[in-house]
């Protein structure tokens, strides 16, 4: 046998082979066009149904998560709105499944699929919970797991909520591939998978995506089985795409049309995510503008061939928040309403803060997630691991955070406003995102209608904001 | 130095690319520095520290690297105290 050659160009070369053969979904039975596929038809080909994927999850300790009130943090709220303002807000225990976070919803449907198609195991390429939710998962389904890990800068530093990742998944028994800054991760994933045969446990899957739709449809039935009516808005972590489009699906679903899908990112502009010398001046590891951002713009920016998470086919609006401002929910969540959860998961907590003051009392606002905190991954670690870090850390006026240099605590919850995004300004990003893949001169109706629906929108938008 | 004995678990480190290798698109920073990997597993040999080993990871796949911790252990926290955070929540309790 001649040895394959291994070197970054070769490998990424292989690419597309090296897919299919580690997913067994075949991606060109769905395009129609260098831009469109057939979307549905691909989530609805995964072939489960919602009662498939409840049954699934509720096998391997997932779903069925606690909603709570959080009736302090509401009063809080409504002490600084205008007189009827001061939505009840809610939240969504997530930290409640196996591993911690909502994240096993996505990887409990890719065991399952990994398990029936017959794979020994799986590989993820993530720093993140996913990683400990897929080792969670393999373990409960008789697999072997192997997680490609972005930890370390060039002089070996970590960021503390990634070595307690590592450390998690390691817990769960699986391999942990632990690598430096840099966007060869995506190299060593597809070394990996080639070299073990296991399956490609994306986050991207149409599997990773349908598992999330239990968390939309749970928040649904639980809201109206509580108040008697849907939720008003349904606020959304928002980094990948994958959390919204699949609570968002869910929803819609249950039949949810008028619930407002906001998305929220914490803003770090400016940092670089593939810099040596930004990685560990990134208070956050995810939820933030750095996926964010792209990834609403261009979905089909990821480790599959069409992306099953598209988050502007289903975004109302998208909110910033700073990180000091969401490490100050975090530690205001765990005083005033008992509950110690970690910082990147009470992302959308923040943006729910701004919304609330701005909607009815008699009105719902969901936060869909929570995840699990401790060591490394806690604010407290975040924040100091930030001062060793040279990153001025004080309370005050939060719109003086600047990512990668001073993380600004508010004073009172007053202060609390993130800051909306254009999503227009994001949708026309999307459209000349689109044209770079096939020029507009070439698009067809049918291309249009994909775009639009692509972004919300209908296909008179779409002609109207053509890229130039 | 002690001989470090077969089956013990360690740590080793693999250069995967060398800055030369490595992908185009990287930023000056990233592009000065190897991509490389750290890995735990069995030794399958005994060896001594800084030697090229291969070891069994938890899964028993081999993999070939040099031999930097014996025992690799956590040692993340909480981190010193951020006095910023203590007073959150109890101000909110004062504007009751």
């Amino acid at each position: 046998m001649t040895a394959k050659d291994m070197s970054y160009a070769a490998v990424i070369a292989r690419k597309n082979e090296i897919m299919k053969a580690s997913m067994g979904i075949d991606y060109s039975d769905f395009v129609q066009s260098p831009i469109a596929f057939d979307y549905e038809r691909m989530m609805r080909e995964t072939g489960y149904s919602m009662d498939d994927i409840i049954q699934i999850q509720s096998e391997v300790k997932v779903g069925n998560t606690p909603l709570f009130e959080l009736r302090n943090l509401t009063e809080a709220v409504r002490r600084i709105s205008p007189k009827g303002k001061g939505a009840l807000i809610l939240v969504k225990d997530e930290a409640a499944n196996a591993s911690g976070s909502f994240k096993a919803r996505r990887a409990a449907l890719s065991a399952y699929e990994a398990k029936k198609k017959g794979f020994k195991g799986m590989v993820a390429a993530t720093s993140g919970n996913y990683g400990v939710a897929v080792a969670s998962q393999a373990v409960q389904r008789g697999l072997k797991a192997i997680i490609v890990q972005e930890v370390y800068d060039s002089r070996w530093v970590g960021q503390p909520e990634i070595i307690e990742k590592s450390r998690a998944c390691e817990a769960y028994g699986a391999e942990v591939i632990k690598l430096t800054v840099g966007p060869e991760l995506f190299y060593m994933q597809l070394r990996t998978l080639e070299e073990t045969g296991f399956f490609n446990a994306s986050l991207y899957t149409p599997f990773g995506i349908r598992g999330i739709e239990t968390l939309g449809f749970e928040v649904a039935q639980q809201v109206r089985a509580r108040y008697g009516k849907d939720p008003d808005a349904v606020c959304i972590t928002h980094a990948g795409g994958g959390n919204l489009t699949g609570t968002a699906r869910g929803l819609l679903v249950a039949g949810c049309k008028d619930t407002k899908i906001v998305a929220c990112s914490v803003d770090l502009s400016g940092l670089h995510m593939a810099s040596d010398h930004d990685f560990n001046r990134k208070s956050f590891t995810t939820g933030h503008t750095g996926f964010g951002v792209p990834f609403a713009s261009w979905p089909d920016r990821v480790d599959v061939p069409r992306n099953a998470a598209r988050s502007l086919r289903y975004m109302d609006e998208y909110h910033l928040v700073s990180q000091g401002e969401v490490f100050y929910m975090t530690e205001l969540l765990t005083k005033l309403e008992g509950l110690e959860r970690g910082p990147a998961g009470n992302t959308s907590l923040t943006a729910a803060v701004t919304l609330a003051r701005q909607m009815d009392q008699d009105q719902i606002i969901v936060v869909q997630e929570t995840e699990y905190t401790g060591a490394g991954k806690h604010h407290n670690s975040q924040l100091s691991f930030a001062r060793e870090n040279g990153i001025e850390v004080r309370r005050g006026d939060p719109k003086e955070n600047i990512p990668g240099k001073t993380i600004v605590l508010p004073e009172h919850l007053d202060q609390v406003w993130g800051k909306a995004q254009d999503i227009d300004k994001l949708r026309r990003s999307y459209l000349t995102n689109a044209s770079h893949v096939l020029p507009v001169d070439k698009w067809t109706e049918s291309d249009i209608e994909f775009l639009a629906a692509d972004i919300k929108k209908d296909a008179a938008w779409v002609k109207a904001n053509l890229p130039e | 130095m002690e001989k470090i004995s077969k089956g013990t678990w360690v740590e080793i480190e693999q250069v995967i690319l060398t800055p030369e290798q490595r992908a185009s698109t990287l930023p000056e920073d990233t592009k000065k520095t190897p991509y490389m990997m750290r890995i735990s597993g069995f030794l399958t040999m005994d060896a001594n520290m800084g030697d090229e080993v291969e070891v069994k990871s938890i899964i028993g796949r081999s993999h070939i690297g040099k031999l930097i911790t014996v025992n690799p252990s956590y040692s993340h926290s909480f981190g010193k105290t951020v006095p910023e955070l203590l007073t959150i929540g109890t101000e909110a309790e004062h504007d009751r």
